[in-house]
């Protein structure tokens, strides 16, 4: 019988396999990559506002309290929105003629909210609140980067889950004195470690294996 | 015919699938989220008209008999959140957002604010005064008479002749001194 296949038909067909094989995994392993990665999940990117409000001018060169506008940061879950009366606090006389403010003096004259994009989320599965990450020495700039130096708000960090526990097993890399918290430039000493782990003790914080229990979050 | 039907509902099913079953989204109202069921689009619910609260969100404490050092550092604190921006740090009125325009407030080393009870500074933070809004959603009652206390201390700071303190206190700010 006349032979179907060449001698080097072996050789190709497992080339081909190898070739597929390869092609899966890699896909699978760039698809997972993307599916994480940074632009995935937005991070960096400044969403269109109502208004074109820059943390950078109002903390970083005014050097405004994040307190001053985020009043229930140390007392609540959400840090808070401030009302349109906060703005107007100072832009009753600073700025009263900006068009770009219009939509803020409408909002306390017509007595609407602000419609904000949100720029963090977490999914509604996550339990988290700012008060007693604050109260404890977690910093705002932690997981929200250098707010005062952003002209446009955007996420500073993908808030994966892995985010959160590479703090949760390791506080004592993260926390501050209770002074440094809204310091945005607060960066960790070489003594971090040492100091840390003080400061976790004083702050009561369960050690990292119990911190890291799923029903920390997930409850 | 009732291939497409079938075609059609499977079709359907697998749009329904699009969606994430995962309870990233739940459905509940979170504190910032937008309700497509209110016409306002506000998922907090204003309390009916003559509505009367059971108790009230923030009553007004009276003023503490004593001031302690906790009550001070407390009072710096939020002196240092709310008011620095336009009274400045040392409460002369020279602050940043002053700086930038806005009307002046009277410095607190005057003889009329040395001499003003503490119901006023009292008020004044409660409803606002001239230009000045009204802190009362900021800085809750017990706060502002820490405030007040902080207040106090920033007019003895800045009116004691230094030959009046004590031979320690002298030689503090000697060290602090440029």
């Amino acid at each position: 019988m006349r032979q179907l296949f060449a001698p080097g038909a072996d050789a190709i067909l497992r080339l081909v396999l190898l070739v597929a094989a390869v092609l899966v995994v890699g896909g699978l392993v760039v698809a997972g990559g993307i599916s994480r990665s940074n632009w995935a999940y937005g991070v960096g990117v400044a969403p269109t506002q109502p208004v074109p409000f820059s943390h950078k001018h109002h903390v970083g060169e005014l050097g405004i309290d994040c307190r001053y506008c985020h009043t229930s940061v140390e007392k609540a879950s959400t840090a808070g929105i401030p009302p349109t009366w906060t703005c107007m606090t100072c832009h009753s006389q600073i700025w009263t003629g900006s068009p770009m403010l219009a939509p803020v003096r409408d909002s306390l004259a017509d007595d609407k909210p602000l419609h904000w994009t949100r720029v963090n989320r977490l999914p509604d599965y996550v339990y988290f609140n700012h008060s007693v990450h604050v109260t404890k020495g977690i910093g705002c700039s932690s997981c929200h980067g250098a707010i005062n130096t952003m002209q446009l708000t955007y996420r500073a960090h993908a808030f994966t889950m892995a985010f959160c526990l590479n703090c949760h097993r390791n506080p004592q890399r993260f926390i501050r004195t209770p002074d440094q918290v809204w310091n945005m430039e607060w960066q960790p000493g070489a003594d971090q470690e040492r100091i840390g782990r003080a400061l976790v003790a004083q702050a009561h914080i369960r050690p990292g294996a119990q911190l890291s229990d799923c029903s920390t979050c997930h409850r | 015919m009732r291939e497409r039907l079938a075609l059609l509902v499977l079709c359907g099913l697998a749009l329904a699938g699009c969606k994430r079953h995962d309870m990233y989204t739940q459905q509940r109202s979170q504190t910032w989220d937008q309700s497509r069921f209110f016409p306002n689009g506000l998922s907090m619910r204003p309390p009916a008209p003559g509505a009367v609260p059971v108790q009230e969100d923030d009553p007004d404490v009276p003023q503490p008999a004593v001031v302690t050092q906790a009550m001070l550092a407390r009072g710096a604190q939020r002196f240092d959140i709310f008011c620095t921006p336009c009274h400045g740090r040392s409460g002369d009125g020279n602050g940043m957002i002053v700086q930038r325009g806005f009307p002046h407030p009277p410095s607190f080393h005057t003889d009329r604010l040395r001499e003003a009870k503490a119901q006023h500074f009292y008020d004044v933070i409660t409803n606002g005064y001239g230009v000045m809004y009204g802190y009362a959603s900021r800085v809750p009652s017990a706060d502002r008479w820490a405030v007040i206390a902080y207040v106090r201390a920033l007019q003895r700071s800045q009116g004691t002749p230094a030959a009046s303190l004590t031979a320690d206190d002298r030689a503090a700010l000697a060290q602090v001194a440029p």
